[in-house]
């Protein structure tokens, strides 16, 4: 079943073969190849035991076809060549995962297949967890209720209560706790030297701790051990050291010459400092930006495994507890999703920033 | 004409890890207000330091430097124009060539208008609104160029501003400078590697020595004005390059030498 899909994506891909007639013989070439090797396999009773031996190969011979494919695509097909190597490989490796499964040769009590982790995904989206008064986007299907009775506010109450809020609020908070103070030490670090060495080591040494050991520390420090301070707390200080750092890179990395030409104009102090310095470390800033929402995700849903009644990561613990596996896998998703988005979230802001960046 | 820069007796020494290195030596300079001096020598011979002490980005060891203010007080002393560019990539070239006026706080439509008037004189008025990385390197020098005249200093400093560029689009941007600076004739310090640059654009060619560089000798191009690029065939063009030449050939020697 996979070998036919693989073969219509390849004749998808092609839009040039009549005019390279080497092409369609080596897709030819490739895809008996592939037909012969699951053959091969199925008649010597190989999958049950070599089944990864058998996908590699397989896979392997996917790209070799793709990328012999790729070299005639015509210039204006290139973006959709890319778009479908960005999107086919996943989705290749998804049919796979699903037919692993219902041929017998994955547990499916530990690896539900795909198709069941999107309905589970449906099913904690449509429903509400009585035990722990919580649901995965707060309740949708009650908007239009609340939006009559209440209006907006009975919404946000709605989606307050949610697993994605809790994430994405202890996210956002940390991650503007610690990015501002990061930004402007690093600033700092970038323009004095004396900062810089006294800093230098001290930083480098709390940047390599990994956060989540210091969690303990915070609970301590905080009034409410279990309330929201501790994590904010440890996303913050995650994001700090990583803008810090980069933020004092980027500074450094400043072409000198630039920062001469602007005194030689006349800019001093501030005048300097936001035409220069600032759009001259941006570029820097934002990839240290970057680094800590990723960090500030990780970090948040490993402390929601630990310790918390709410969150992504809260969920994902708490159907691995009772053993509700696609559920398990559908929190997975949900921080995979939120990832992506955050990550295009920044980009947004990123190319509206900067401006001159190609 | 009376003098508008007063170097005297320039020292620049560098402290190193193996003692004291002497750059520059006794080093005396007097440039006319109007004038356009370019100054030549073998590499290494201290010659942008010595630029670089006149901009005030560098500090002189012992020696005094002296711009002659003008009647506008207000009126920046110098600006220079380096070898790289040094325009900003964040900014469009409208927004580069009208820094220096918005450093000294002129509005927004004043410096516009100044800023798209050197463009249009540079050839690069529709690019107005483009970033530096849209554009290719002859055409960032004429923004870099476009930058210091739009700000009007006492004194053009220059780096060998074209020492970056190929040697076709060299030649191009000569003849602009030559057309450009007859028209305004502003004071201008023009560093070199180059004899036909320097016998072209100058009125004055003023020869370095290897280190530690002091003023060897100065050589007065009395060529007529307005040159072009034919110039560089005539005979008494060629008579004084080789002049220069035989010159500044014993200096090339001597910083082999030093460097082996």
């Amino acid at each position: 079943m996979a070998v036919t899909e693989i073969e219509s994506k390849k004749s998808q891909a092609s839009p040039q073969q009549g005019t390279d007639p080497s092409l369609g013989k080596s897709l030819l070439g490739y895809g008996s190849a592939l037909l012969l090797w699951g053959l091969l396999f199925w008649i010597t009773g190989s999958w049950q035991t070599y089944w990864w031996l058998g996908l590699t190969v397989i896979f392997v011979l996917v790209t070799v076809a793709a990328n012999r494919v790729g070299r005639v695509v015509p210039l204006r097909h290139r973006r959709r060549y890319e778009q479908l190597l960005a999107f086919g490989f996943p989705l290749l490796l998804l049919i796979a995962w699903e037919w692993l499964v219902r041929g017998g040769i994955l547990n499916a009590r530990w690896f539900p297949p795909p198709t069941r982790i999107a309905v589970a995904l449906y099913d904690l989206t449509v429903s509400y967890d009585q035990f722990n008064e919580t649901s995965l986007l707060g309740r949708p299907w009650l908007i239009p209720t609340r939006l009559l009775t209440e209006g907006w506010p009975g919404v946000a109450a709605l989606f307050a209560e949610s697993h994605v809020f809790a994430t994405l609020s202890r996210v956002f908070l940390g991650f503007f706790i610690g990015a501002v103070p990061g930004i402007f030490l690093g600033m700092i670090m970038g323009m004095n030297r004396t900062v810089r060495l006294m800093l230098d080591t001290t930083m480098s040494a709390a940047y390599v701790l990994p956060k989540i050991a210091i969690f303990p520390i915070m609970m301590l420090l905080f009034a409410d051990p279990f309330g929201e301070g501790p994590k904010v707390a440890v996303v913050a200080i995650s994001a700090f050291f990583l803008v810090a750092i980069n933020t004092m890179v980027g500074v450094r990395d400043i072409d000198p010459v630039l920062i001469q030409a602007a005194r030689n104009y006349g800019a001093k102090g501030w005048q300097l400092f936001y035409h220069v310095i600032i759009p001259g470390a941006l570029p820097v800033i934002f990839a240290g930006l970057r680094l800590a929402l990723g960090t500030a995700l990780i970090v948040i849903v490993a402390i929601e495994f630990v310790r918390a009644k709410k969150g992504v990561g809260f969920m994902t613990y708490y159907y691995w507890e009772i053993l509700s596996t696609e559920k398990m896998y559908a929190g997975l998703v949900v921080v995979m999703v939120l990832g992506v988005l955050l990550t295009y979230g920044l980009q947004w802001v990123e190319k509206r920033a900067m401006p001159w960046e190609k | 004409m009376p003098p508008k820069v007063i170097a005297t007796a320039i020292e620049k020494v560098y402290e190193t890890a193996v003692g004291p290195f002497t750059a520059i030596h006794d080093f005396s300079l007097t440039v006319d207000d109007g004038e356009f001096v370019c100054i030549v020598g073998p590499s290494g011979c201290g010659k942008s330091t010595f630029l670089r002490i006149v901009a005030g980005l560098d500090q002189q060891s012992d020696g005094t430097v002296l711009i002659v203010p003008g009647s506008d007080p207000r009126k920046p002393t110098n600006n220079v124009v380096f070898q790289e560019y040094a325009i900003f990539p964040w900014k469009t070239l409208l927004d580069n060539v009208a820094f220096g006026l918005q450093m000294r706080g002129i509005g927004k439509a004043a410096r516009y208008a100044v800023a798209l008037d050197w463009l249009e004189r540079v050839g690069l008025r529709k690019f107005a609104h483009y970033y530096p990385h849209q554009i290719s390197g002859g055409m960032k020098q004429r923004v870099s160029i476009a930058r210091a005249l739009a700000n009007d200093p006492e004194v053009l400093l220059m780096d060998e501003p074209l020492g970056a560029l190929d040697a076709q689009t060299r030649t191009v941007l000569q003849e602009e400078l030559l057309r450009i600076w007859e028209a305004n004739r502003k004071t201008v310090i023009y560093i070199t590697h180059s004899l036909d640059e320097a016998i072209l654009l100058g009125d004055r060619v003023v020869l370095m020595t290897a280190t530690p560089g002091t003023c060897k000798e100065i050589f007065t191009v009395d060529l007529p004005r307005p040159r072009t690029i034919e110039l560089t065939g005539s005979a008494a063009y060629t008579d004084l390059k080789l002049k220069i030449w035989e010159s500044l050939r014993v200096e090339v020697d001597r910083a082999m030498e030093a460097q082996r």
